[in-house]
């Protein structure tokens, strides 16, 4: 069992891959199984406040580019759910325990999508804050959830950049469209930045999740990242950010900010955010609704098999 | 648990995905998913792993039929590669005089 420990602490040292018939600790195998379905659940999730604007974006361009964005997240979400699995659990296993309530999902997607710009908003910093913390885990140490996410990164950036355009149109447009793109903006801002996760002081997981190279940066450093960029191109769009207390602070190099609401985090988290039973009916209601659609097709594979057996034994 | 693992036989099967990316090039694995069958895999293989044109062709196995080495065996299968250097090019000295060898 030491052996074992050593073996794996040493390719960890030496940023070699953990791959599914290795040895883990179970720690780390359950840690990465919680941190991947959750990540999983968090773009099936996502489709929904998105899925919201596809019958009524603007134009075809945006609605065909919507429904790509959408497709997408529901990818992700499979590869995602696939890499889990090659740790042990089932797929089911999974989808029940979003469905219970067991496991959570980003509370991003417990906010509601109330105008047109909110698909920008939420392409520009909700997806832009999910690259920054995808970006370093395509190097985690767990090859199949690294592989998974080079294939989302990869997409990503194509999301981001549409919601960045829908915000820039909007900016660009009338005074009516410039309001609306600066009140999502400040309706997604502060979200965004909770979606790092609580500061490092309260995020006790945090040291051994680095260790093991299943997080890369600290939920504060990522935070702080996307706040240096993001305020740049909020510039750019000519809109000002939600946040009186921002100033950049040339000793640290970086943008301070004001306080984060953390009680609002804490509950959302807990299921009191604005949309969070709507989100968990509407996937549950999805599954119930999708069960004989699944068990036709079972069915149907079985019988078919049945049938070519049958045949090659008559044959024989 | 009873109900769970009722609804875990319901679960379609587990399948490998393998893409040819441009004509002449190997199938390479790019990931797994679900499927009744092997017609349905293909297809989901098609939407979920070939929207930015990442292949000309698709391989679909059951994931039960793939057979992998155990990681423990890697010394005993691998090792022995170690001292047979002769067997690259290299390990020879030729004349400089040698051309096109």
């Amino acid at each position: 069992m030491d052996a074992f420990k050593q073996h794996f602490d040493e390719k960890i040292d030496k940023e070699l891959t953990i791959e599914p018939k290795d040895w883990m600790p179970d720690e780390y195998r359950k840690t990465l199984i919680r941190q991947i379905s959750q990540h999983a659940h968090s773009e099936i999730v996502g489709m929904l406040p998105e899925g919201n604007w596809i019958t009524r974006a603007p134009s075809l361009r945006r609605k065909a580019v919507l429904l790509a964005k959408v497709q997408d997240e529901a990818g992700h979400g499979l590869y995602l759910y696939s890499a889990a699995e090659t740790l042990g659990i089932s797929r089911d296993e999974m989808l029940d325990q979003l469905h219970t309530g067991k496991a959570k999902y980003s509370s991003i997607f417990n906010y509601p999508t109330i105008t047109w710009a909110d698909m920008g908003a939420i392409g520009w910093l909700v997806d832009g804050a999910a690259i920054m913390n995808q970006v370093p885990l395509c190097r985690t140490s767990y090859g199949p959830y690294a592989r998974a996410m080079v294939r989302v990164c990869k997409e990503e950036s194509f999301h981001q950049r549409q919601g960045f355009e829908i915000m820039l149109t909007l900016s660009n447009g009338s005074a009516i469209q410039k309001k609306m793109a600066q009140d999502a903006l400040n309706r997604w801002w502060w979200p965004s930045l909770m979606m790092f996760g609580p500061p490092d002081a309260e995020s006790p997981h945090t040291e051994q999740s680095v260790r093991w190279r299943i997080k890369r940066f600290t939920n504060d450093e990522l935070r702080q990242k996307f706040v240096d960029v993001t305020v740049e191109q909020a510039k750019v769009l000519g809109l000002t950010i939600p946040d009186p207390e921002l100033k950049w602070n040339e000793e640290r190099g970086h943008y301070d900010m004001g306080p984060i609401n953390w009680d609002e985090f804490w509950n959302v988290v807990k299921g009191n955010g604005p949309c969070n039973k709507q989100r968990l009916d509407t996937r549950r209601q999805a599954w119930e609704d999708g069960a004989w659609v699944r068990d036709a097709a079972m069915a149907y594979a079985n019988k078919k098999a049945a049938r070519s057996n049958k045949k090659t034994a008559e044959a024989a | 648990m009873s109900e769970l693992s009722n609804k875990e036989k319901a679960e379609w099967p587990l399948w490998e995905v393998f893409i040819r990316s441009k004509a002449g090039l190997d199938h390479k694995h790019v990931g797994s998913l679900h499927a009744a069958d092997a017609d349905m895999a293909i297809e989901n293989a098609r939407d979920v792993y070939t929207r930015r044109m990442e292949g000309i062709s698709l391989w679909v196995v059951e994931s039960k039929y793939v057979h992998a080495s155990n990681p423990d065996d890697a010394g005993s299968l691998y090792d022995p590669a170690n001292d047979k250097i002769y067997r690259h090019p290299t390990f020879y000295n030729l004349p400089d005089e040698v051309k096109y060898m």
